[in-house]
């Protein structure tokens, strides 16, 4: 063995290996900085010059300094060498470097593993249904680098990629019981580098001019929803996110927590829904405005937002119940009223005055509020998403000046104007609206339908949304994005295609997806209990789990192994040849008896059928050379004998 | 001790296959991982915790696929030898000093090429072989011959690591299969000629008067002219065998054991009489070789000069 490895390696084998490096690290290219991805491809392209030219490798003394310096450019890049950029930087820079020391079968087998290793790291970046299919290609590429290496120069290119197509083939089986039955572990094991999980756009926790038609431009799914029954009404699809208290004056920030509960009043029956929240790096959920409190699994705070313990790194489900009509907290506290009165002082001065116009006037706080929608329902203001930029009286400027803002804006001015009335309101982010797929009857929530809107505390009533949005754009609410902003605007194309053929092809390869999400990449540890409780198994541990996975991988191998050997069973192949030749007379209505030997049909067809003599002699030549002639190597004559009969 | 030697027999089987062909059966092909494998094994598990680490569902999903390449590896491995049908060949005669190379014909009944075989003799180089789909190939495997006599092939060691290089699966052949092996030549001058008397007095035609030796029957040969007590000496090994005559010998030469230096020990005397059957048979002089108890007359040609090599090779003096 040991010799074996220490082989010298085989010239020709060195393509495919080329092809392994190039398979398993070419799809970092994408997300890599480019010096790193150049780099890679230099040192890639000179090794296959070396190649072609025949030339010597060079020597580790010129190798060592190129590792260092690589070494050091990551982290000069990276500021870390540990990270998961940065690890998965060092891998490819040593998948490209390691090309240039292809001396032993040894080697060869250290790039190969490395390969395999490397495959995982694009999971990092991507568990879409094509990235899994890539790699699937990818790893039967390093597999046939494998085989060829080990099955030496007699191994042909096609054969061998098909060996090692079958043997993914076969290795799916065993995969696929694994996936389902392997005990499943809840990660992580260990601290996670800063960069583990991938930054994600999304909704944040602050609200400033312009953070949501960013968002408006990206057709990325935020959110679906499955519905346990029908699906609520349009206008009633405010999906709650974190509700900002404290202004400074541009920005909105939620105000530190207080652990009191929310008192929810419901006026209409719960809804179940199930909702499965891509990645948002956030402790919050979106949930159906208002949320039902007593949920298990997370917390809501005392402004109804649903919390999480910890931060949401995964795309991840979970159940929950709303209330479309209800009334919250009907009973606050002073000190929460008191801080959504709150203003920045000496700010936007003229906003200020005309709410405290208004403050004199009316005497209701519902008048005030409709008063301040009919501003913005009356008094040209625009929706549009490249509103133009505000100075310091954030406010005032929109109000009295350009009068050309997204959600975002309205919200603000609206709150703003509330506060200074005297009328205790905050800002509410979070999504407004979704998209009903037709093909699984999933909602869709895309970040395009990132909203915020307004929340005023009225006496009796308790917080009462307040969609100032709604004034200025009622398709906003009514029909989504694409419908309120004017066609000028620049929407993501996704959301603007409005054939219907495109539209039907979206949403079957959303379905798609969701399954996949749903179904593959959402198999976790609670899943897994979920099934093998459906399976029977009443109380899976790791005992009879890794009973039911023994014998199950061995009726695997079993059923492998029989079915090889049945495979080996069947004649011998100048025998099988033999009786496909009867067969083939047979057609001709010659039958061979069971007692005739070859010679003996051979006469009895001169007699009775003399077309067939000669066609029929040479195979009866050939079996009787392939079965007793000492010389035989190939069967060759002998299938081309048997083509050549009638 | 004992106890495991016999085991190790049993299991590894020490014992002949005879000369007959033989089929790998599951009992006699053992298989473990490499070292290779051992890597891929670790390689598994820290990839298997980076998937647990980052909760990457599709890691999982590869760690278990590569863990079930893995596994069908066994049995690709194990396959690769399985249902291998050997035949014992034939091994021509060499001098001691030279490889003998034992022939075997490996049979391929499948559909698939079995690539990567290596056959190896103690420590020996391996030897490495293919067989394509469906076909027999011979292999010679080398063997230095040190001594003469009969060199009987050692158990030989049939191994693959193909496909993947994870496991080795090996197997012991142990075919019936000897060789001869002629002493080493030592070149020294032929001795003086001392039976060149007869010369230009014999004008025999070729014919049956004078007995030169035997040689194989041919089937136009008279079944009157067998030599029945020569051909049963080899317990009927051999042909027929018929007297041969021969007329008269232009130079005959008595290679004698007598004639080698005394002093010298048995195995370079036989050496020397090596030497001089290749040199007189190479001079195209007729020669007898003469050792104590054995005797074959002046005679010439390949034959000849095979009976006295054997002769030497298997002389017990």
């Amino acid at each position: 063995m040991s010799t074996a490895a220490a082989q010298t390696l085989d010239h020709r084998c060195a393509p495919w290996l080329f092809a392994a490096a190039l398979a398993t690290t070419l799809p970092h290219a994408w997300h890599q900085p480019t010096w790193l991805s150049f780099l890679s491809g230099l040192i890639f392209a000179y090794a296959n010059w070396l190649w072609w030219r025949n030339e010597r490798l060079p020597s580790r003394w010129l190798l060592i300094p190129l590792v260092a310096l690589a070494c050091v450019g990551v982290m000069y890049e990276f500021r870390t060498l540990l990270g998961r950029d940065a690890g998965v930087a060092m891998l490819v820079l040593f998948m490209s470097l390691k090309l240039l020391e292809l001396r032993s079968q040894r080697d060869a087998t250290v790039l190969i593993t490395l390969g395999y290793f490397l495959l995982l790291t694009h999971y990092f970046y991507s568990q879409s249904i094509p990235t899994g299919l890539w790699l699937i290609a990818a790893m039967t590429i390093v597999t046939a680098a494998l085989i060829r290496l080990h099955g030496g120069t007699a191994s042909q290119p096609l054969p061998t990629l098909r060996y090692a197509g079958l043997l993914t083939m076969q290795a799916l089986p065993f995969m696929l019981v694994l996936y389902v039955l392997f005990p499943r572990i809840s990660g992580p094991l260990w601290g996670l580098p800063q960069d583990a999980h991938r930054a994600s756009s999304g909704l944040s926790e602050q609200m400033s001019p312009g953070s949501f038609s960013d968002l408006a431009l990206s057709s990325e799914i935020a959110l679906r929803v499955h519905f346990d029954g029908e699906i609520p009404p349009r206008d009633k699809l405010y999906w709650r996110g974190p509700v900002m208290e404290v202004f400074d004056g541009r920005t909105w920030r939620p105000h530190a927590e207080q652990k009191q509960p929310p008192s929810i009043e419901a006026l209409s029956p719960p809804i179940h829904y199930e909702s499965t929240i891509e990645a948002h790096q956030q402790r919050w959920l979106l949930a159906l405005d208002a949320p039902v409190p007593g949920l298990k699994d997370f917390g809501i705070n005392h402004t109804l937002t649903v919390t999480t313990h910890q931060a949401l790194q995964q795309r991840a489900r979970f159940a929950l119940s709303a209330v479309t009509n209800y009334r919250f907290n009907v009973q606050e506290e002073s000190g929460v009223l008191q801080r959504n009165l709150a203003l920045p002082k000496n700010l936007n001065p003229r906003t200020v005055a005309l709410a405290q116009s208004w403050q004199h006037v009316e005497t209701d706080a519902s008048a005030t509020v409709n008063r301040a929608l009919a501003l913005f329902s009356g008094d040209n203001f625009a929706y549009t998403l490249q509103p133009p930029l505000l100075g310091e009286n954030s406010i005032d400027e929109f109000l009295f000046q350009s009068r050309r803002g997204f959600c975002e804006h309205y919200a603000a001015a609206f709150v703003v104007l509330m506060r200074a009335a005297g009328i205790p309101a905050r800002v509410v982010g979070g999504y407004q609206g979704g998209e009903r797929n037709p093909v699984d009857g999933f909602l869709v929530i895309r970040q395009s339908d990132a909203h915020a809107w307004a929340e005023v505390w009225l006496a009796g009533k308790g917080w009462v949304r307040v969609d100032p949005t709604a004034s200025v754009s009622p398709n906003r609410v009514e029909g989504g994005i694409a419908l309120a902003l004017p066609d000028s605007e620049p929407l993501p194309a996704l959301l603007t295609v409005r054939a219907d053929w495109a539209r039907a092809i979206r949403h079957r390869w959303e379905a798609i997806n969701n399954a996949w999400n749903q179904q593959v990449l959402g198999y976790n540890p609670a899943r897994q209990r979920e099934f093998l409780h459906q399976l029977g198994l009443a109380n899976p541990n790791w005992k009879n789990l890794t009973v039911l996975l023994a014998t199950l991988m061995g009726l695997l191998i079993l059923a492998l192994t029989a079915w090889t050997f049945y495979a080996r069973r069947r004649l011998d192949p100048v025998q099988h040849l033999w009786h496909s030749a009867l067969k083939r007379i047979a057609k001709s209505k010659v039958n061979c008896a069971p007692w005739e030997t070859p010679l003996a049909l051979q006469r009895r067809i001169e007699i009775e059928r003399p077309e067939l003599t000669s066609a029929f002699a040479a195979v009866v030549n050939a079996y009787l050379e392939a079965r007793y002639s000492a010389n035989n190597t190939d069967l060759i004559t002998l299938r081309e004998a048997i083509a050549k009969l009638p | 001790m004992a106890l495991l030697a016999r085991l190790k027999q049993k299991l590894f089987r020490w014992e002949s296959d005879g000369s007959a062909p033989f089929r790998l059966s599951q009992r006699r092909i053992f298989i473990i991982p490499t070292r290779a494998g051992l890597l891929y094994a670790l390689t598994l598990v820290a990839m298997y915790s980076g998937a647990i680490n980052y909760t990457l569902a599709l890691g999982h999903a590869l760690v278990f696929l590569l863990c079930g390449l893995g596994l069908i590896g066994i049995n690709h491995t194990f396959l690769n030898l399985y249902g291998l049908i050997i035949t014992p060949g034939r091994s021509s005669p060499v001098f001691a000093g030279e490889n003998a190379y034992f022939t075997m014909i490996l049979r391929n009944e499948r559909k698939t090429p079995r690539l990567g075989l290596r056959l190896q003799v103690a420590e020996n180089a391996p030897v490495e072989t293919q067989i394509a789909a469906e076909t027999k190939c011979e292999i010679a495997i080398p063997m230095l011959a040190m001594q003469r006599g009969w060199l009987h092939l050692p158990r030989v060691r049939l191994s693959t690591v193909y496909p993947l290089g994870l496991f080795h699966a090996w197997s012991y052949l142990h075919p019936e299969l000897r060789c001869l092996v002629y002493p080493q030549p030592i070149y020294m001058p032929l001795p003086a000629d001392q039976s060149t008397t007869n010369a230009g007095e014999r004008h025999g035609d070729g014919g049956q008067e004078d007995f030169a030796g035997f040689r194989n029957r041919q089937p136009a040969d008279s079944l009157h002219h067998v030599a029945w007590k020569a051909s049963a000496r080899d317990a009927g090994q051999r042909p027929l065998l018929v007297k041969q005559f021969a007329g008269g010998a232009e130079q005959e030469l008595q290679l004698d054991w007598q004639l080698t230096p005394g002093n010298a020990d048995t195995e370079t005397r036989l050496s020397i009489l090596t030497g001089w059957v290749l040199a007189a048979e190479a001079a195209g002089i007729s020669y007898g070789l003469r050792l104590p108890g054995y005797e074959i007359s002046a005679q010439r040609g390949d034959q000849h000069r095979t009976r006295c090599l054997e002769a030497l090779a298997l002389s017990s003096t």
